[in-house]
């Protein structure tokens, strides 16, 4: 310090303090601007009008998924694979150049606690869109609050159709693109005639088998259901079952067995005898539209040899997306998985909804509920594994269907593969 | 059995089957209500020792099943990374382990927590109940909330086919041998040790059993582990039929109430007879309608039974 300066020292400092402070803070403020010009082009009052917890860097979306109970075994996927798509959307910019935050919620597996925690969401965090649902239950329990608060709901379990809601997107099959074009193909590949519709008793399973019921009755030439049973989700003894089964003999068992009982359901069938190679060699067969890689992983592979699924992805599709898909999921799960991650239909539907919502949203050029309805119909995802998807007006997704063969090793040999089915969620004459 | 014989034949020979299969399906139906019974009867053999001799109403019993099952998997892993020659024997030493470790547990908690609490029927119901919301969360920490699986050994897996088109399973006969086995140890052991001695004392009359020099307090003490024991082994067997997941106790454990309570409280030949009741009645029910009208009737059935006779099947020692 200098004793004859004539701005005193401590006064000196300050302002150099101060100058050096104001520098930084426009620098800053030039430096925000420049690393997001989006804002420009969207502000947050013209992109959100409805009161979202949209921000100018991030948006907040929810996940609604059973991690507990007995829908964990399948909704657990859902969850990784929402996660994987909100990374890399993220990595890319984010949305809108928001970068995507996650509240996510258990439902437990109890279709009343769904709807509390779909309020939670809708009402008090007021979230961009909900990734969720897993069972036709769960969706039901919600449906009404997402209409009454005009929500979004990406839903993606193949399902049984009969709905067409405006506040949903559907990124699984609905039951004509899943259950119609596999009973044509186990009647004119594999001459099946009598079948045997087993399921879990819910609406799912009750409303699939009634329309395949329907099909096979109508529209299949001399086919006839040979029995119908339900039982109740997370039954374990199936033997009485089991055996009027082999009562009854049928060409075909459809199971549409739900959630953690297909275990013990396609373990007593083994130790029942009844196991893919020991029905083709009866010339009969099992087709199931309920069991993934997902439950394979948790019922063993040695026990479900030789049964067939119809699915519309299976992780072992060869396509160039899939194998960078199913790159990228074992690369962020490696802790959990090892290098053995396990992707199931539903595991890839509920990856593409992240990615159709960031399309509608920029399509639209709003996080607005009301516009992501009016920009989904017509948008196209190439990069999907499963192949190309197109939203239709009924917020369903054109999609192929296949049928999987399950191996030992809990993967699929795939035997074939239909075009692009359209949906149809209110089929004639099905109702 | 008999009359179920019967009418299984008079359908089916109505539907146009021939005599073997109608056979067939007989003796394979008559295996699974008896399969039933032995998972009814393993399940409920514990808690009834522990309501019975006990009066402790333990809503933790699916809880030291779903831990003997983990304790079969966990040692099904360890066998298959260290010692994987000697898979094929890791499942009879799965159900000792499950059977010590869900004792020892059990001696933890009736030291911590029930020791407290036997003047007060309502009270243990009610900490028995938070012990197993605790023992289902920890199980989803430490285990994942997901369902998981053991591999069976070699043995333990497929049918065995005594006659042609008879498919008998054979973890149902694995099961069944188990419980047996359990059933008689169990029994025996009331009747013919220095343990069961002291344990029957202590039922009769708890006050003169201390007066002559009995420990009531180990008595009771070992009964819960025990009965803590046997629920660690339904777990291990339970392994074969099902899968283990941090809920999968809860599934079972109103079927257990309803055999014990049926039985009769305190009375092992009670838990018997009323086990093999209800597992033929539900086993019929459930092939000659559809599953859930069966359990519907089934349940039907067991509350008009109590409602005409409270004290169940047989009646125990009734503390008025």
């Amino acid at each position: 310090m200098h004793p004859h300066s004539i701005v005193p020292g401590r006064l000196r400092s300050a302002t150099v303090r101060a100058t050096a402070l104001a520098i930084v803070a426009s620098c800053a403020a030039l430096a925000a601007d420049w690393v997001n010009p989006v804002l420009d082009k969207f502000p947050t009052a013209i992109v959100c009008t409805t009161g979202l917890r949209v921000t100018d860097t991030t948006v907040t979306v929810g996940q609604l998924h059973s991690v507990t109970g007995t829908m964990a075994i399948s909704e657990t996927g859902s969850v990784e694979a929402e996660r994987l798509a909100i990374k890399q959307i993220n990595d890319l910019g984010g949305v809108l150049g928001r970068k995507i935050e996650i509240i996510q919620e258990d439902g437990g597996s109890d279709w009343p606690t769904f709807a509390e925690k779909a309020k939670k969401l809708l009402i008090k965090d007021k979230v961009g869109t909900v990734f969720g649902c897993w069972t036709s239950a769960s969706r039901k329990a919600v449906l009404p609050i997402f209409e009454r608060e005009n929500g979004m709901l990406y839903y993606p379990t193949f399902y049984e159709g009969l709905e067409a809601s405006k506040n949903v997107i559907y990124t699984g099959q609905e039951a004509t693109q899943q259950i119609l074009w596999g009973l044509d193909w186990a009647h004119k590949e594999k001459g099946a005639k009598t079948f045997f519709l087993i399921g879990s008793d819910y609406i799912w399973p009750r409303t699939s088998n009634k329309i395949a019921r329907i099909h096979i009755e109508k529209h299949l030439k001399d086919c006839k259901v040979v029995g119908e049973e339900y039982y109740p989700l997370g039954h374990t003894n199936f033997n009485s079952l089991i055996n009027k089964v082999k009562l009854a003999k049928p060409d075909l068992i459809y199971s549409v067995v739900v959630g953690g009982s297909n275990v013990s359901w396609y373990k007593q069938l083994k130790a029942a005898g009844i196991t893919g190679p020991a029905l083709e060699a009866k010339k009969q067969m099992l087709l199931t539209i309920s069991t993934t890689e997902d439950e394979i992983r948790g019922i063993g592979g040695e026990n479900v040899e030789g049964f067939y699924a119809c699915m519309k992805y299976f992780q072992s599709l060869p396509n160039e997306n899939n194998k960078k898909f199913v790159e990228a999921f074992k690369e962020m799960y490696k802790d959990k998985y090892g290098d053995k991650p396990v992707i199931g239909d539903v595991t890839q539907a509920a990856y593409l909804g992240p990615w159709l919502w960031k399309k509608a949203v920029e399509k639209g050029g709003s996080f607005d509920i009301d516009k992501i309805a009016a920009a989904s119909p017509g948008i196209e995802f190439a990069e999907a594994p499963e192949g190309y998807v197109k939203i239709h007006a009924n917020h369903h997704l054109w999609s192929k269907a296949r049928i999987g063969k399950m191996r030992a090793d809990g993967q699929f040999d795939i035997l074939a593969e239909s075009e692009l089915i359209e949906p149809n969620p209110f089929p004639e004459g099905y109702k | 059995m008999l009359t179920k014989a019967v009418t299984v034949i008079a359908l089916a020979s109505v539907a146009g089957y021939s005599w073997s299969e109608i056979r067939e399906i007989t003796i394979m139906q008559g295996f699974a209500g008896v399969s039933l019974f032995s998972v009814f009867l393993l399940m409920a053999l514990g808690l009834a020792i522990i309501f019975g001799q006990m009066k402790v109403i333990n809503m933790a019993h699916g809880e030291f099943l779903t831990l003997g099952a983990y304790t079969t998997v966990g040692v099904g892993t360890l066998a298959e990374r260290f010692a994987p020659g000697l898979f094929a024997w890791y499942f009879p030493v799965a159900v000792l382990a499950a059977f010590v470790v869900a004792g020892v547990v059990g001696l933890l908690v009736e030291w911590v927590i029930i020791r407290h609490l036997y003047k007060r029927p309502l009270d243990t119901l009610l900490a028995t109940w938070g012990l197993s919301m605790i023992m289902q969360e920890t199980f989803r920490q430490s285990f994942g909330a997901r369902e998981t699986s053991v591999t069976m050994p070699e043995w333990l897996m497929g049918s065995w086919q005594p006659m042609g088109g008879v498919d008998i399973p054979i973890n149902g006969l694995f099961l069944l041998v188990v419980t047996l086995v359990m059933t008689a140890a169990v029994i025996l052991n009331m009747h013919k040790s220095r343990m069961g001695l002291r344990v029957r004392a202590t039922t009769m009359n708890r006050d003169m059993a201390g007066a002559v020099g009995i420990n009531t307090r180990m008595a009771d003490r070992m009964t819960f582990a025990l009965g803590c024991g046997i629920a660690g082994v339904a777990g291990a067997a339970f392994t074969t039929i099902g899968s283990v997941s941090p809920s999968a106790g809860s599934l079972y454990i109103v079927d257990t109430f309803m055999v014990v309570v049926l039985g009769g409280a305190g009375s092992i030949v009670g838990t018997i007879l009323a086990a093999f009741g209800i597992a033929q009645a539900q086993s019929i029910l459930e092939f000659f309608l559809s599953g859930v009208l069966a359990k519907v009737f089934v349940l039907l059935a067991v509350v008009v039974f109590l409602m005409i006779r409270p004290q169940g099947l047989v009646a125990g020692k009734i503390r008025k």
